[in-house]
């Protein structure tokens, strides 16, 4: 049954257990994205590590759908703490993956590659994609006011 | 109770023939989004393409006069199914344009106005000052909503609401105290699509018309299912969809009261909608075409016209007696599964067939997924009345909606696909 291809027990899993649910307190840049169809909604916070100022840590806070919330799940598992190439690259990579553009690849999605399924149901991509969209805003903006005092203190 | 054959009115509408996800018969329970169409419809459109199709009111040749003969026809026959005059009627594309139109008479007038501009007799009721206040309703369509926000916004008028109560009804008591001196509009809702409340419009009309607003219907899931009667109900202005009464898509209706329609300041400029135009000046035609530039849609006005048909040979009271049984029998259903909550009246009385309800646990969007699997389209979200939702503390509803074409064992397969949501996601 195509349902249960969406609907796997990870998903299920990751929507009633979320990993990292929660909003960190300091952060260099916060979004908030919503689905208007559905009302599907994430606030989402990027902190910039500042032991190591490549790895941006994740943090958010949502509502929603099951694909939506466990969506938002996987991405903490995979980004918080990676580098911006690195979770560019992943979310280019789910995009893919939900076009049917690539094989999903388990070494960067994680448990993102159980989202397969959703590409079959035109409708509910964006409910999967709404956190990954969310993340790289929040960390083009983290960076670009780091760069930005960087800059003023150069 | 319902008096007509369910089973030889759904023979009329060839959608229903078809399934859905695997071979699952369909059950359409999203006529509030839009509603199937019959036979009839698309045989009057398919008629009018293949025998008279032309440009209506422009052409001197026998098509174009077969054109607008069957476009003015079919205005008359419409404007006779909700108790107007033909010339009462403006076709738009929907009703979200309609409500557009008369908002930006507001502005329109208003401009014309700061500007210096002489406006028609009686246009004066549409210049809005600072201060001036816009008054709707919490349970708005966003189409009934947003046009009022934005011209507030241009304006300088404010915009207020009046709230509803717990049980979904409107706060009558806060309306008394929200309409007022400096109330120039008040817009409403005949019927909420998101919690099927039907509203006392005559109330409203009163409190409106004792300090000479202008009122304006959103009738856009009344006119569908029940009989309505505009002259009765004492609006100024009433708008509503062809595509949610079983007509087609992209015809929208506004009904104006005469006297205002003649006052209006054009909304869309352009051709058909003129008396003369030099370089320097234009004056416009008399309404309804004042309302109408462009080449109208006489195909999709045709089609609406059959539906009307279609809709008067069943009887609205009949309609809306078998909408209530349907309805009747779903919110017994739903609320008798633990878990499951109704947003809107519980009681039929007031109450149209749009049902929203929330099942604790699973969100609408995987309800209504699990629905569709076994082939029920419903609709779910906040169903363009976000402020609904917040009103209610939900982030959103599954809705479903009822129409001649549904019957019983549609209302059974919906509770028991509800339970089965129940199940698939453990709670
Ligand atoms: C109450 C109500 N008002 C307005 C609208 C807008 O209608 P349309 O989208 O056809 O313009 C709808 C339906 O979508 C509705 O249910």
């Amino acid at each position: 049954m195509k349902l249960e291809h969406m609907y796997q027990d990870i998903i299920l899993d990751h929507y009633k257990h979320p990993h990292g649910k929660g909003l960190a307190e300091d952060f260099n840049a916060e979004v908030h994205h919503v689905n208007p169809t559905c009302g599907d909604e994430i606030t989402l916070r990027v902190t910039i590590d500042p032991d190591d100022h490549k790895k941006l840590i994740v943090s958010y806070d949502n509502q929603g759908c099951s694909i939506s919330q466990a969506s938002a799940s996987i991405l903490f598992d995979q980004l918080n703490g990676k580098t911006f190439a690195e979770g560019e690259a992943a979310v280019d990579h789910i995009v893919a993956m939900l076009q049917r553009a690539v094989e999903p690849d388990e070494d960067i999605l994680g448990d993102g590659i159980a989202l397969e399924g959703v590409a079959q149901y035109p409708a509910r991509v964006k409910c999967a994609l709404l956190s990954w969209m969310a993340w790289k805003d929040a960390a083009i903006q983290a960076l670009g006011t780091e760069n930005s005092t960087q800059n003023e203190s150069n | 109770m319902t008096t007509f054959d369910v089973a030889a009115i759904r023979a009329d509408f060839p959608i229903l023939g078809r399934t859905v996800r695997d071979g699952r018969r369909l059950v359409y329970l999203d006529s509030g989004a839009t509603s199937q169409k019959p036979f009839q419809v698309l045989d009057a459109e398919r008629d009018f393409y293949e025998k008279h199709n032309a440009a209506v009111h422009r052409g001197a040749h026998q098509i174009a006069e077969e054109a607008t003969d069957a476009y003015e026809a079919a205005r008359a026959n419409i404007a006779h199914f909700v108790g107007a005059q033909a010339n009462d009627i403006v076709f738009t594309k929907n009703a979200t344009e309609a409500i557009n139109l008369v908002s930006y008479t507001f502005l329109n007038a208003t401009l014309k106005s700061l500007r210096g501009k002489d406006l028609p007799k009686g246009a004066q009721r549409f210049v809005l000052a600072e201060g001036d206040e816009i008054v709707v309703t919490e349970m708005e369509h966003h189409a009934n909503l947003v046009p009022w926000q934005e011209l507030a916004d241009k304006t300088g008028a404010v915009l207020r609401w009046i709230g509803l109560t717990d049980d979904g009804r409107l706060d009558y008591d806060s309306a008394k105290l929200i309409i007022g001196s400096r109330t120039k509009v008040v817009a409403f809702t005949h019927q909420s699509n998101l919690l099927g409340t039907v509203n006392h419009v005559a109330q409203l009309v009163e409190l409106a018309k004792s300090v000479n607003a202008v009122t304006v219907l959103d009738a856009c899931q009344s006119v569908p299912h029940m009989a309505v009667d505009v002259v009765d109900l004492g609006v100024d202005f009433m708008a509503w969809s062809g595509h949610k009464m079983l007509g087609p898509l992209g015809i929208g209706c506004l009904w104006g009261r005469a006297e205002l329609l003649n006052a209006m300041p054009p909304f869309i400029t352009g051709g058909s909608m003129i008396e003369t135009v030099s370089m320097e000046k234009t004056t416009f035609a008399a309404p309804p075409a004042r309302f109408e530039a462009g080449v109208p849609q006489a195909a999709q006005v045709v089609g609406l016209s059959a539906a009307v048909d279609y809709l008067n040979a069943i009887g609205m009271g009949n309609v809306a007696a078998h909408e209530r049984h349907l309805t009747q029998l779903a919110i017994t259903e739903l609320a008798a599964i633990p878990g499951v909550r109704i947003i809107g009246p519980t009681d039929t009385s007031n109450r149209g067939s749009a049902v929203s309800f929330v099942v604790d646990g699973v969100h609408p969007h995987d309800v209504g997924q699990i629905l569709d699997e076994q082939g029920i389209a419903v609709r779910v979200g906040h169903h363009c009345a976000w402020p609904v939702c917040r009103r209610y503390s939900v982030p959103a509803t599954t809705r479903a909606t009822f129409y001649i074409y549904n019957d019983d064992s549609e209302v059974h397969a919906l509770a028991s696909a509800v339970r089965d949501a129940q199940k698939f996601f453990g709670v």
